[in-house]
């Protein structure tokens, strides 16, 4: 049995007003084990922790108990000053005497006989306590961001500029994501690619960031501190040190593809940067539609580069890496509207998302410009944006608001005005919702000065009628039915998670709501992290949001990041779950139940009648360990175990708190 | 409530003589270290008022209870268990509490059939901000417990607790 | 009244005929917007949700909308909510006539024989519960 030490802390009257310290101190000293029992005015002060450091030494104890305020106030207080004494700090009990007993009874002869059990009881767990060491764990000074939308930019430019290097992943040959699509930002006006661009460049620019385009994670293991990636560099099929990105080769292409960054309403080349600001400045070809990758012939690219850049036979890259902190910023996707067939999208060229209306107004989109009706190529006379489309939708859409969609309506309203004055523009809502700093003033500008017409209502149908679309609606205040002849219907789409979020997330164990939006740790006080350590999210892969709101969730992501890896050594938890290789069976029930993917299978060698055996046996990653136990429960041969709490200790706990009625 | 202490056996079945309105159940509550046992917290600097019989075990998550300890618990002469975790989808560890959530109904089947009356089992989730919830089922488990009277059902006769 | 004790009970009544809340609707007016019959009606139909939501029976009882809805599904197919309007007005056209007639039919009130109950169509003995019985 080891020694054990009692301290009682009055708590000033806190406790001593309730209990009798008295008592339980005397009670105390006939526990089994039990060689001193103390007390003081303050256990927590500067006095009161000497006083417990000088017992240790002066007693020989083993073992610390002390009767206290609650342990999630101060155990690590009791822990720091138990260890200072030398005693392993896992050594140390808290009885709550405060909170759990003096606060909520009011009668001394209530609460002394229940500050007794609990003595008793932390008593009890003490003598089962075994020292316990927490892993101090390297942190490699590397970050890695994935995604190059703004969130990412931002988030890497931070870190980069904290003096760390950080990798960029960018699926895309070009950094820039949605922003980069975009004409106008609300509620400013000002030009997407104006504020976008000088960014993207400095990212291409700065000493720290290494940027990896056309690239994908693939693979991702290891935990906080040293995380090791595996990145797939696709072959751009041109060498970047030799090309000047002088746009020859995908002016003389003569292959043709519907361009992704153009919503599908214009045309690329198939060796191409997806628009003229791309950063880097450097084309890729497209293997999959290349003429030469298809059918062998053609190479006119590399017949026509002056820098003799274009390289068919290059190859993937692997790229294997140690990251210390993990960033995930991968936007968000415009919902597929096929589903809605009412509005006639996809069926109709003058049917519009708003992510494609947005690029009729780009000086590089499909119309250089020049907002037009597909159809036909003229102006619009009129114009009916409708919202909530796949937005708050529980039956064929998503359940929640897309945040933005108010927003940007209100803006492409606004730039259509500036760009075509006597055209009418119709806006259908069935809420406004302009909550941000000048919003609102922005969105009564569009209504007063603009003379943009919000209508309060939905619309039913839009059917071709001649050479236009009638749009079938009601305002729902003035309660009448409405039809509108149109030139063009503009939806304005759900914003969804990226179709491959399920898989990235899956790749880095980290958790996702019902819609696959990236879960922060915490929905008000840990809004950047993940559940896994030393991976954080930024941007529209948690949630919809617009340009501000993802550039300051991408500092504080990149600030998170810093946090760590400014840290020469991080601390594990030390109350982590332990399993014993001789009971295991090997069935991984609890390598199913851990959150945090730490428990995985390993061989173990063992002599049966002289003859060496190998079988599988699960093990705990003491790094990946945050000790919930949930393992333990699940364990049938009870071969895992969870220190600090052991079934052992758990049941001696019940036993002295039965004992003592 | 006759019934009740008649079919335990233990105490006196004279209705409400002065010992048995002394009575007072012994509970052990088994509460997650982030939820529960901070809205314990929370009920004591809120200096709500519950009864003292309840005595709380700090556990990392509700996910880290064995029925074993439940079991022992019984056996050790509490009339009465609580397990106390944070709300479905709060869990602090993501889903440990889903997961003690359908182990536990199954436990609670066993024990039911063992001839322990339900209410002597209780599961409740309770988040750190419910200090007047965590007072409330302590207060509610009592009564309810006091009305059954003392369990009888796997109690380890050799076990003498002390007064 | 308005949210009164018997305003709980129409809406519980209701949902219990219908299977559809009427609270859960959030007034987009998709339905009026795509109903065809809409030109024929004196209340839309997104308003008939909300006098119920606000239990304005009496409103309803004077309204024609819930006798001209032809029970098409339009509505119901593109609400956003996942109601089912037609349920719904059907569960209106019921609470008018219980409102109208009052019960007036009980099976003892039919005062047929074992064997006239039996010839006679089930269907008609249930739809005449259905309108005039408790």
């Amino acid at each position: 049995m080891p020694r054990i030490g009692v301290f009682i802390c009055w708590c000033g009257t806190n406790i001593a007003g309730t209990v009798e310290i008295e008592q339980v101190v005397n009670a105390a000293r006939s526990f089994p084990g039990v060689v001193y029992a103390g007390d003081y005015r303050y256990l927590c002060s500067e006095v009161g922790q000497k006083l417990i450091k000088d017992t240790i030494k002066k007693e020989n104890l083993e073992r610390v108990v002390v009767g206290t305020c609650s342990p999630r106030m101060h155990e690590v207080t009791f822990r720091k000053a138990v260890a200072e004494a030398g005693l392993n700090p896992y050594l140390l009990e808290v009885a709550n005497l405060r909170e759990h007993c003096s606060w909520v009874h009011k009668d001394p002869a209530e609460a002394t006989p229940k500050a007794i059990a609990l003595v008793r009881a932390a008593v009890s767990k003490a003598s089962l306590d075994e020292p316990l060491t927490a892993l101090m764990l390297d942190v490699e000074k590397r970050a890695l961001v994935i995604g190059g939308g703004i969130a990412g930019i931002q988030a890497a430019l931070d870190i980069a500029d904290s003096g760390y290097t950080v990798d960029l992943v960018e699926k895309e040959p070009s950094i820039g994501g949605r922003m980069a699509q975009l004409e106008k930002t609300f509620p400013t006006l000002d030009c997407a690619a104006c504020i976008l661009t000088p960014k993207m460049v400095e990212v291409a620019q700065h000493p720290n960031i290494n940027l990896l385009t056309y690239s994908e994670v693939e693979a991702v293991s290891g935990f906080v501190g040293q995380f090791d990636v595996r990145i797939r560099s696709r072959a751009r099929s041109i060498d970047p040190s030799k090309c000047t990105g002088c746009g020859i080769c995908y002016e003389k292409c003569p292959a043709k593809v519907p361009s992704e960054f153009d919503m599908e309403l214009g045309k690329r080349k198939v060796i191409y940067v997806p628009f003229p600001q791309a950063v880097p400045n450097i084309p890729v070809i497209d293997r999959e539609n290349c003429l030469y990758f298809k059918r062998g012939r053609c190479r006119i690219c590399e017949k026509e580069c002056p820098a003799e850049a274009i390289d068919f036979e290059q190859q993937d890259e692997i790229i294997e890496r140690r990251y210390g902190v993990i960033l995930v910023a991968t936007g968000f996707d415009s919902m597929d509207l096929t589903g809605y067939g009412e509005y006639g999208y996809g069926q109709h060229p003058d049917v519009l998302s708003a992510l494609q209306f947005e690029r009729l107004f780009n000086a590089s989109g499909p119309t250089a410009g020049q907002v037009v009706r597909l159809s036909n190529g003229r102006p619009p006379q009129r114009v009916v944006f409708i919202q909530c489309v796949g937005s708050r939708d529980i039956a064929r859409g998503q359940n929640y608001c897309s945040k933005i969609c108010c927003m940007f309506t209100s803006k492409q309203a606004i730039l259509l005005k500036e760009k075509l004055p006597e055209t009418e523009a119709y806006i259908f809502y069935i809420d406004l919702r302009t909550a941000g700093k000048g919003y609102e003033e922005f969105q009564r500008r569009a209504a007063e000065e603009y003379g943009v017409i919000y209508l309060r209502g939905s619309v039913g149908k839009v059917f071709p009628e001649g050479e236009r679309l009638l749009v079938r609606g009601v305002d729902s205040l003035s309660g009448r039915p409405l039809e509108i002849e149109a030139d063009l219907v503009v939806l304005a789409a759900a914003s969804v998670p990226r179709r491959d979020a399920p898989e990235l997330a899956r790749l880095m164990s980290i958790n996702s709501d019902r819609y696959n939006f990236f879960d922060e740790a915490h929905p008000k006080l840990r809004p950047v992290e993940t559940h896994t350590a030393g991976i954080f999210i930024a941007g529209a892969c948690q949630a919809p949001k617009d340009i501000p709101e993802a550039v300051a969730q991408a500092g504080a992501a990149a600030a998170k990041a810093v946090t760590l890896l400014s840290k020469e050594k991080l601390q594990s938890e030390a109350c982590v779950a332990k399993v014993d290789p001789a009971r295991c069976s090997g069935c991984l029930h609890c390598e199913a139940v851990c959150p945090y993917g730490a428990i995985a299978a390993t061989e173990t060698e063992e002599r049966v009648r002289g003859e060496l055996l190998t079988r599988t046996v699960a093990e705990v990653n003491p790094a990946l360990c945050q000790g919930c136990g949930c393992c333990t429960m699940t364990c049938r041969s009870g071969s895992v175990t969870l220190q600090g709490y052991t079934d052992e200790q758990m049941l001696a706990e019940v036993d002295a708190l039965c004992l003592q009625r | 409530m006759s019934t009740a202490l008649g079919k335990t056996g233990e105490v006196p079945v004279n209705g409400a003589s002065p010992e048995k309105e002394r009575w007072t159940p012994l509970i052990v509550a088994f509460c997650c270290n982030w939820c529960s046992y901070a809205g314990g917290d929370l009920a004591g600097t809120s200096r709500m008022d519950y009864p003292a019989n309840v005595k709380v075990i700090r556990m990392p998550c509700s996910s880290r209870i064995n029925p074993l300890f439940i079991l022992r618990a019984f056996q050790r002469g509490a009339d009465g268990v609580l397990v106390a975790g944070c709300h479905p989808g709060d869990c602090h560890y993501t889903s440990g509490n889903y997961y003690v959530r359908r182990n536990l109904s199954l436990f609670r089947r066993l024990l039911e059939f063992s001839g322990i009356e339900p209410e002597r089992f209780q599961v409740s989730w309770i988040s750190a901000s419910e200090g007047d919830k965590f007072a409330g089922v302590m207060q509610s488990l009592t009564e309810e417990i006091k009305a059954l009277g003392p369990n009888g059902k796997w109690r380890d006769s050799r076990w003498q607790s002390v007064e | 009244m308005i949210f009164s004790e018997s305003y709980h009970r129409f809406i519980d009544e209701l949902k219990k005929n219908t299977g559809q809340d009427p609270n859960q609707c959030y007034q987009c007016a998709k339905c009026s917007a795509g109903c065809p019959v809409v030109a024929a009606m004196d209340l839309l139909p997104h308003q008939v949700i909300r006098y119920l939501q606000l239990g304005l029976l009496g409103e309803l009882e004077e309204s024609r909308t819930p006798w001209i809805c032809a029970s098409c599904f339009t509505c119901a197919a593109r609400c956003p909510r996942d109601l089912d309007l037609a349920r719904l007005m059907e569960g209106v056209r019921l609470a008018v006539l219980r409102l109208r007639e009052g019960n007036r039919l009980s099976p003892a009130d039919l005062e047929l024989t074992p064997e006239q109950l039996e010839k006679l169509p089930a269907q008609a003995l249930v739809s005449s519960f259905r309108k005039y019985a408790k």
